[in-house]
């Protein structure tokens, strides 16, 4: 059952969008997300809305994994659409409730902060299911590389360090969880049934263990890699080093241009 | 000849102390490992193996005494990357010593950390896969890999920072028979074709058939030091610490207690089976 819990939601396959530089697509995904907040009327959403759907189309993920994303947020997206729904100014009156008006505005204003909400959605998917874990904290690293020149050289290091074993042991700490949860089952610990109370309750056997063989293991590990001549950030090179392509290039004019047009059609329309 | 030592344990004591209560796990030992030799330790939980081992490479410092490795001290702080690169240390858990999600990415933490070239460095790590035979593995994740192959990989990071000597620590005691084996051979060819001095620290004996030399530990001392076969003959000394001889060995030695004139300088299956037929013939005539 835990076994099913993947980190990242990393989409095998290759397309346009896989092979860009993680860097770029971080950088790329900000300024849409920018630009997706910046786009004042309707013809500007619904042409940040075509642009998202083509990355989308490029990137060659099936749209039902985009859609399963939504619906993960899909009570914050009904909430944040009625919230808004009342918040509508001027327009013909729909409804009336004591004081409070649904409007044509407010039914506009929803649909409209609804879409952006969609979107954000979908192009960080986007960037999600086209990048390992590893090539994020990889690009993380090297995009916050310019702080180490305020003194936080250590810090950034540190960061991308942890994230990287963080992504290391999750999949070992979680089969250890079930070895974990099988035995303390054999000694007939029930975790299936009783209130909320009782369950919760019933997780201290498990987490304990787990707690403290966690330990152990950063124990073990500090002093593999102390083995290995790890002092920190210092002196440290990296095997594989990124390295924009023409393609990179390409794929950020395209956006920026893409963005320009977004401004165009604030001031026109 | 003058005898090239890689490593030179002089007088140490060791001693862990806890709510001020210290307990001595080496005491006043003394060992020379020499160049490109093949070493198997040998002892029980609590012999003082373990601590042996991390202070073989300045993961611990000796409470009095010397550790010597090429001719530098593990005390002075200067030297410690130094000594660490030379002397490379593969631990019981191959899941707590791999650093990253992809193969060759953990191999090259190692040569990463030295600072060395990313072209060089891709080279190390390409030649450490390949010696351990895990080339094929090296964009695979380590958690879907059997307990064999992750410990190759973790010799594999240790390789590519190309040591003198590694010292492994109980490295198959969590693997399966399949996996131990796979890890002993592939130790042993990296000793014969890359002359990688090689300190096997193990308490399963048959690992030692293959080794220049033998030691048993006891109660942080030595108390046999020699071939693996003048060490195995010995049985009754061996069983008084607490380990098992060899199946092979075993079975020599109640022959020969039964009253069977069996040699048991042998541990391979095939010198058994030849030692029994040629006494058994011995007996008829």
């Amino acid at each position: 059952m835990l076994r099913d819990i993947t980190f990242g939601q990393y989409y095998d396959c290759d397309s346009v969008v896989h092979r860009t530089d993680p860097r770029a697509k971080i950088v790329l995904l900000i300024l849409i997300i920018v630009f997706i907040f910046l786009a004042k009327n309707i013809f500007a959403l619904l042409f940040c809305t075509a642009c998202v759907f083509a990355i989308i189309f490029v990137s060659r993920v099936p749209i039902k994994l985009y859609i399963k994303n939504l619906k993960a947020i899909l009570p914050i997206l009904i909430f944040t659409a009625v919230i808004n729904m009342f918040y509508g100014d001027g327009g013909t009156v729909l409804v009336q409730l004591w004081r409070l008006s649904i409007t044509t505005a407010g039914i506009y204003k929803a649909f409209y902060m609804a879409l952006r909400i969609i979107l954000l959605i979908f192009v960080s998917s986007a960037l999600t299911y086209t990048t390992t874990p590893n090539d994020l904290t990889d690009a993380i690293e090297r995009l916050l590389s310019p702080l180490k020149f305020i003194g936080l050289k250590n810090a950034v290091h540190t960061l991308a360090m942890m994230m990287t074993i963080a992504l290391r042991f999750i999949p070992t700490l979680v089969e250890e969880t079930e070895k974990i949860m099988n035995a303390q089952k054999a000694r007939g610990a029930d975790l299936e049934n009783g209130n909320l109370k009782q369950r919760v309750k019933a997780l201290v056997p498990i987490l304990i263990p787990l707690l403290i063989s966690s330990i152990r293991r950063a124990y073990e590990l500090a002093e593999a890699m102390e083995c290995r001549c790890y002092c920190g950030g210092e002196g440290r090179q990296r095997m594989k080093q990124l390295k924009l392509r023409p393609a990179d290039y390409a794929v950020c004019g395209v956006t920026v241009c893409c963005c320009a047009a977004v401004i165009l059609l604030n001031i026109f329309l | 000849m003058i005898m090239d030592n890689i490593i030179e344990v002089k007088n140490v004591t060791y001693e862990y102390s806890e709510d001020n209560i210290s307990y001595a796990a080496l005491k006043d030992f003394s060992l020379n490992i020499e160049r490109g030799s093949f070493t198997v330790i040998l002892g029980h939980n609590g012999s003082g193996k373990s601590t042996l081992a991390k202070l073989l490479n300045g993961l611990y410092k000796p409470t009095s005494g010397d550790v010597l490795v090429d001719g530098i001290n593990t005390k002075d702080e200067k030297t410690e990357l130094e000594i660490k690169r030379k002397v490379g240390m593969v631990f019981q858990n191959p899941d707590n010593q791999l650093v990253a999600s992809i193969v060759e990415e953990d191999v090259a933490f190692g040569p990463e950390n030295l600072g060395l070239e990313p072209a060089e460095i891709r080279k190390r790590v390409d030649d450490a896969l390949k010696s351990v035979d895990m080339y094929e593995y090296r964009e695979s994740t380590p958690h879907h890999l059997s307990g064999g192959q992750k410990q190759r990989i973790a010799i594999a990071g240790i390789i590519a920072m190309q040591p003198e000597c590694i010292v492994l620590d109980e490295p198959t005691a969590m693997l399966d028979p399949k996996g131990r084996a796979e890890i002993i051979s592939t130790v042993r060819r990296l000793n014969i074709e890359k002359g990688i001095t090689v300190v096997l620290i193990t308490h399963y004996m048959e690992e030692a058939e293959n080794a220049d030399r033998v030691l048993v530990m006891n109660d942080g001392g030595i108390i046999a030091d020699s071939t693996p076969k003048e060490v195995f003959s010995n049985v009754e000394r061996l069983k008084n610490v607490g380990l098992d001889v060899p199946q092979t060995t075993e079975l020599l030695y109640r022959l020969k207690s039964a009253g069977l004139p069996v040699n048991t300088h042998v541990i391979s299956i095939k010198e058994a089976a030849d030692e029994i037929e040629r006494a058994l013939h011995s007996e008829d005539n």
